[in-house]
């Protein structure tokens, strides 16, 4: 080793705020990836529930013709929506692996080390994105096969992976404030499991809003599934119609995943305690 | 406060960090959970340069103690410094200053030993040019050069220690906190991480607190001890002078029976003892 005082010689706390940010989530993110690369069952398993939604659900559905879809078949409409219901139920168990971490004391670790608390969530969620662009290879691939017509434009795929990204953001982040209040596996996956179902039928992914009651329809508007279905609705299916525009689903996206960090980083550190 | 005087050891020196008389000071340092006294108004002044242990049963305080040293807990009441940074309104100076290795098992068994180490230094910001070398320097001191790009989950017990070691050491901290950093290890493997320890000290004059129920460790280990029960330091002082004061061939079983009035196998709740068999159960 040489001869000047650590610190000095191989501690640089940037003074760029942003680049010391950004290098600590970037950090966390890749180590995330890597473990998910090298063993990549958890992702083959997440793909069987969407193949069982478009195949089974979406097959017979289609013959029902009583839901209103515009000018596209009931399939197209439903593959926007399957996409995010399989962004929303692989990103909502993430606390499990975070209360897991706490028990093998990696977040100790983490939470001693002078990088800041908000980018080691950050670093989280951009590595759930990744999952989310995971699945939309998988449900692309499913929509292809089954025959329905995507969309192949470079700024419309660019829109979908932006969103799923931002979706499974929202979601593992939601996941990791729920994780550090229940702070126990047990109690983690009940109420996962009591999350997941009213997300995903309180909103557009298999019906339109209009067919909801009043006051489903107004917990749906407070949904960020809503959004992501929103913004996918267009993105992805040819003569696909969304309610909003990109822009003000991707604005209201961003502000749900900023409400939730800021709460993420608050709670982080008790997962602890 | 200059970087020597932030107690950064110069590595390759025997030396301890200089600029400030303790490495770690508490005064009257307290944590309450509810009605229950975790920690009970705690008076520590350890030198800096050496091995301090803090010995009792489960339940006694000690991790308790450690949370509230290395930020992770907030005291209720009293004050503490480490490196003459205070836990509560200088953590983030206290957390550049420290190296910790927590009782469970926290080496991410998904990852090389190398990506480990790699993920420490981004996370404690050192420099890119740095980060190649320091990981191989504190690989080679811990004896796991060889074994380096295996993933950690196919380790052995003793050698996810000494990673743990190494991934706390990698900024060279000024002190160093060790949780019960021998539990469940194997006899050679526990004489390992003594060993290497001990180097750290020696080498590059680092404070190190470890705690401990294990008294032959505390005896081996440890300049300066204090024995813990119930929240409280019921005595403190060098291995030897402890002994001592209680009689002759005695040892510090003996010691802890006679100033706390019970044995140290005794204390801990069901949660205290869960978390130790887990770790002892995946280190075995």
């Amino acid at each position: 080793m040489s001869e000047k005082p650590a610190e000095q010689q191989t501690v640089s706390r940037s003074s760029f705020f942003l680049v010391e940010f950004f290098r600590e989530s970037l950090a966390i993110s890749e180590v995330e990836v890597k473990k998910l690369l090298r063993d990549p069952t958890e992702l083959f398993t997440r793909a069987v529930q969407p193949v069982l939604w478009l195949v089974i659900f979406g097959q017979v559905f289609s013959r029902v013709r009583g839901i209103p879809t515009g000018h596209v078949s009931y399939l197209a409409f439903l593959t926007p929506g399957i996409l995010a219901q399989s962004v929303l139920f692989s990103a909502i168990f993430y606390g499990i692996a975070v209360i897991w971490e706490r028990d093998l004391g990696i977040i100790h670790k983490l939470m001693v080390s002078p990088a800041h608390r908000t980018s080691l969530v950050l670093g989280k969620a951009v590595s759930s994105g990744f999952r989310g662009l995971v699945q939309v290879v998988i449900i692309y691939v499913l929509a292809l096969v089954m025959g329905i017509s995507l969309r192949w434009e470079p700024w419309a795929i660019g829109g979908v992976l932006v969103s799923v990204m931002l979706g499974s953001a929202i979601f593992s982040t939601f996941s990791l404030v729920i994780a550090c209040i229940v702070k126990t596996r047990e109690r983690f996956m009940g109420i996962g499991q009591i999350l997941t179902m009213p997300l995903f039928f309180a909103s557009n992914a298999i019906y339109p809003l209009e067919l909801m009651p009043p006051w489903l329809r107004w917990f749906a508007r407070f949904n960020p599934l809503t959004y992501l279905v929103d913004a996918l609705r267009s993105l992805m299916i040819q003569g696909g119609h969304s309610v909003h525009s990109f822009g003000f689903d991707i604005v209201v996206m961003v502000s749900v995943f900023i409400v939730f960090l800021l709460a993420a980083r608050r709670l982080y550190p008790t997962l602890i305690h | 406060m200059s970087t020597d005087d932030a107690g950064m050891s110069k590595p390759g020196e025997k030396k301890a960090p200089s600029g400030y008389s303790s490495a770690i000071e508490t005064h009257e340092l307290s944590r309450k959970f509810g009605d229950f006294t975790a920690v009970d108004s705690i008076n520590l002044h350890i030198t800096p340069g050496r091995i301090f242990g803090l010995i009792g049963p489960n339940g006694a305080g000690k991790t308790t103690t450690i949370k509230m040293l290395t930020t992770l807990l907030v005291p209720t009441s009293g004050s503490a410094k480490i490196a003459g940074f205070d836990v509560r309104s200088s953590s983030k100076e206290v957390r550049k200053r420290i190296g910790y290795v927590p009782q469970m098992l926290s080496a991410d068994g998904g990852l090389t030993a190398n990506e480990n180490l790699m993920l420490s230094a981004k996370l404690y910001g050192m420099k890119r040019s740095d980060r190649k070398t320091r990981v191989e320097e504190a690989l080679n001191f811990m004896n796991l050069r060889e074994s380096s790009n295996k993933l950690v989950k196919t380790y052995s017990g003793g050698m996810i220690r000494r990673l743990e070691l190494a991934q706390a050491m990698l900024h060279m901290p000024a002190v160093l906190f060790l949780d019960e950093p021998t539990i469940g290890l194997d006899p050679v493997a526990r004489r390992v991480v003594w060993e290497r320890l001990t180097a750290l000290k020696e080498e590059y004059g680092m404070t190190i607190l470890i705690t401990t129920h294990d008294m032959e460790e505390a005896d081996r280990l440890c300049d300066e001890i204090a024995l813990m029960h119930r929240g409280k330091i019921t005595i403190s002082g060098s291995p030897a002078d402890l002994k001592t004061s209680v009689g002759t061939d005695v040892n510090l079983d003996d010691v802890f029976v006679h100033y706390s009035g019970g044995i140290i196998e005794e204390g801990g709740n069901y949660r205290d003892v869960r978390k130790t068999r887990r770790t002892a159960n995946r280190l075995a």
